[in-house]
């Protein structure tokens, strides 16, 4: 590798030099390096490892496995507009994804499975790729197979009124990592939030068909919305711990925020019944339905197909 | 109070000659995306930067930039170190970067919101007061929330009819 840049094709091999800085790059990654290098990533005092990082993969599975199914609207979106806008959407989750999951990996190691000997595979990606479903905390309203874009609008909106209560929340979190991505992700699911409410009132307002819709769509989700604020145990020892955040007290809150919107789009509060688990179990316990077990086959098949892979 | 050596001196200048592989014109340290360069020993440099969006796709390019500008200077070893807190923030760009990003056509951010507190729900298209960077009128409407990045507005100048990306507060 050149050390000086002396001719055009010394500049356009660079762009080849560039990635090879390190030596071994694991093949499916979305980036080389460690999120977390030089962040500091000990664990406050009194706070549990195996607590903290559950309640990190927890809230990393949720914007895991939205990013996921929000990126399935890529190329698919009503108008290029709304097609970046929610990749854009799924980019800043697989972003906050990253960071929470390499911190549960940093916080307790043994919630990292393990791989074959050789793989180059980071903490990050062997929690993303080599977990099957049971192992996946996140809230079942992030697993559910797309519906029109009513669907998605709605599922947006809750999603991001429950998380930005939350993260509101957490920007006081003890742990500097948790805290850190919260006053990062404050920002930009408050775009999120706003880019869906807009969306709500205006399907609402919008044609006869535009409002069944989306009414259709609400009706649907709804029944899912009260999980969102279920106390796990885990996030109960998080919060006890000042680590983490109870979903159960800023309920209010986010259902604050929620009601403007609808006043806004002149929609009623559903009435559709919550979702029960399977024998009280949710999604932060590990049941999931049959669409996050397709969607993860699709997502992990080829990394598990090549633990080893690298180039 | 420290003093920078020499050595720092230089390794600072050459962090700082790296572009934004997205806003070419704008260097790291314009952007405020580098937030210290530091040499240990002889030739390890420790380099901080904060990242813009938490899945920013430019962040892995500005990271590989970095350790190939600074090794090719002759510093044997360079740590990239992240620094999540303080999130960054439009504000960091400094005076220099927003000349250069009007310079080269893209209206420079306004002051960001502050995000301290709950975040009001705001179901209006937000409103800027944006200046055409082509003819300077502020006649301007927006075209669309994301431009050529996600990190930029389309916005059209309704005096002199240019199109341009507006960088947008966060």
């Amino acid at each position: 590798m050149p050390d000086i840049h002396t001719s055009a094709e010394d500049e356009h091999e660079s762009a080849y030099s560039g990635l090879l800085v390190n030596d071994a790059h694991w093949a499916f990654g979305t980036d080389f390096e460690d999120p977390l290098a030089g962040v500091d990533t000990t664990i406050p005092d009194g706070v549990d490892a195996a607590t903290l990082a559950t309640y990190a993969l927890m809230l990393g599975d949720d914007s895991l496995v939205m990013s996921h199914r929000i990126g399935e609207w890529t190329s698919n979106a009503p108008d290029l507009e709304d097609d970046i806008a929610l990749s854009n959407i799924a980019l800043d989750l697989l972003g906050q994804a990253r960071l929470l999951l390499a911190r549960a990996a940093k916080a307790d190691d043994a919630v990292v499975p393990t791989l074959p000997e050789g793989s180059p595979a980071p903490p990050e990606d062997a929690l993303a790729y080599f977990r099957e479903a049971p192992d996946f905390r996140n809230v079942r309203l992030a697993e559910l197979v797309n519906g029109d874009f009513a669907e998605a609008t709605v599922r947006v909106l809750l999603f991001s009124v429950w998380r930005l209560a939350v993260f509101e929340r957490l920007r006081e979190s003890r742990d500097h990592v948790l805290s850190a991505v919260a006053a990062k992700g404050v920002k930009e699911l408050a775009y999120h939030r706003d880019y869906a409410a807009r969306w709500f009132v205006t399907l609402a307002q919008g044609t006869d068909e535009s409002r069944r819709r989306l009414i259709t769509a609400y009706d649907a989700l709804w029944p899912l919305w009260p999980e969102l604020f279920d106390t796990h145990p885990v996030e109960a020892a998080a919060a006890e711990a000042g680590v983490g955040v109870d979903p159960a007290t800023v309920r209010e809150a986010a259902e604050t925020v929620l009601d403007q919107v609808l006043a806004a789009a002149d929609v009623e509060r559903s009435e559709a019944p919550r979702r029960s688990g399977v024998l009280g179990r949710t999604g932060r316990d590990g049941m999931h339905g049959e669409p996050l077990s397709r969607m993860l086959a699709e997502m992990q098949s080829v990394a598990r197909a090549h633990p080893r892979g690298q180039w | 109070m420290r003093l920078m050596s020499r050595t720092t001196e230089r390794a600072r200048r050459v962090a700082e000659r790296v572009t934004d592989p997205e806003l070419p014109m704008l260097s790291l340290a314009d952007l405020g995306v580098l937030r210290d360069v530091d040499v240990v020993g002889d030739s390890h440099v420790v380099v901080d930067i904060t990242p813009t969006y938490s899945g920013c796709p430019a962040m892995a390019a500005m990271r590989d930039d970095l350790v190939h500008e600074l090794t090719s200077a002759g510093f044997d070893r360079v740590e990239v170190r992240v620094s999540l807190h303080p999130a960054w923030t439009t504000d960091w760009i400094t005076p220099a970067g927003r000349a250069a990003l009007a310079a080269a056509g893209i209206s420079p951010p306004g002051p960001a919101p502050s995000t301290s507190g709950p975040i009001p729900l705001s179901l209006l298209p937000t409103a800027r007061q944006v200046r055409c960077p082509q003819c300077g009128s502020p006649a301007t409407e927006l075209v669309s929330e994301f431009g050529s990045t996600a990190c930029k507005a389309q916005y059209r100048c309704t005096e002199c009819l240019e199109p341009f990306d507006h960088v947008k507060e966060i």
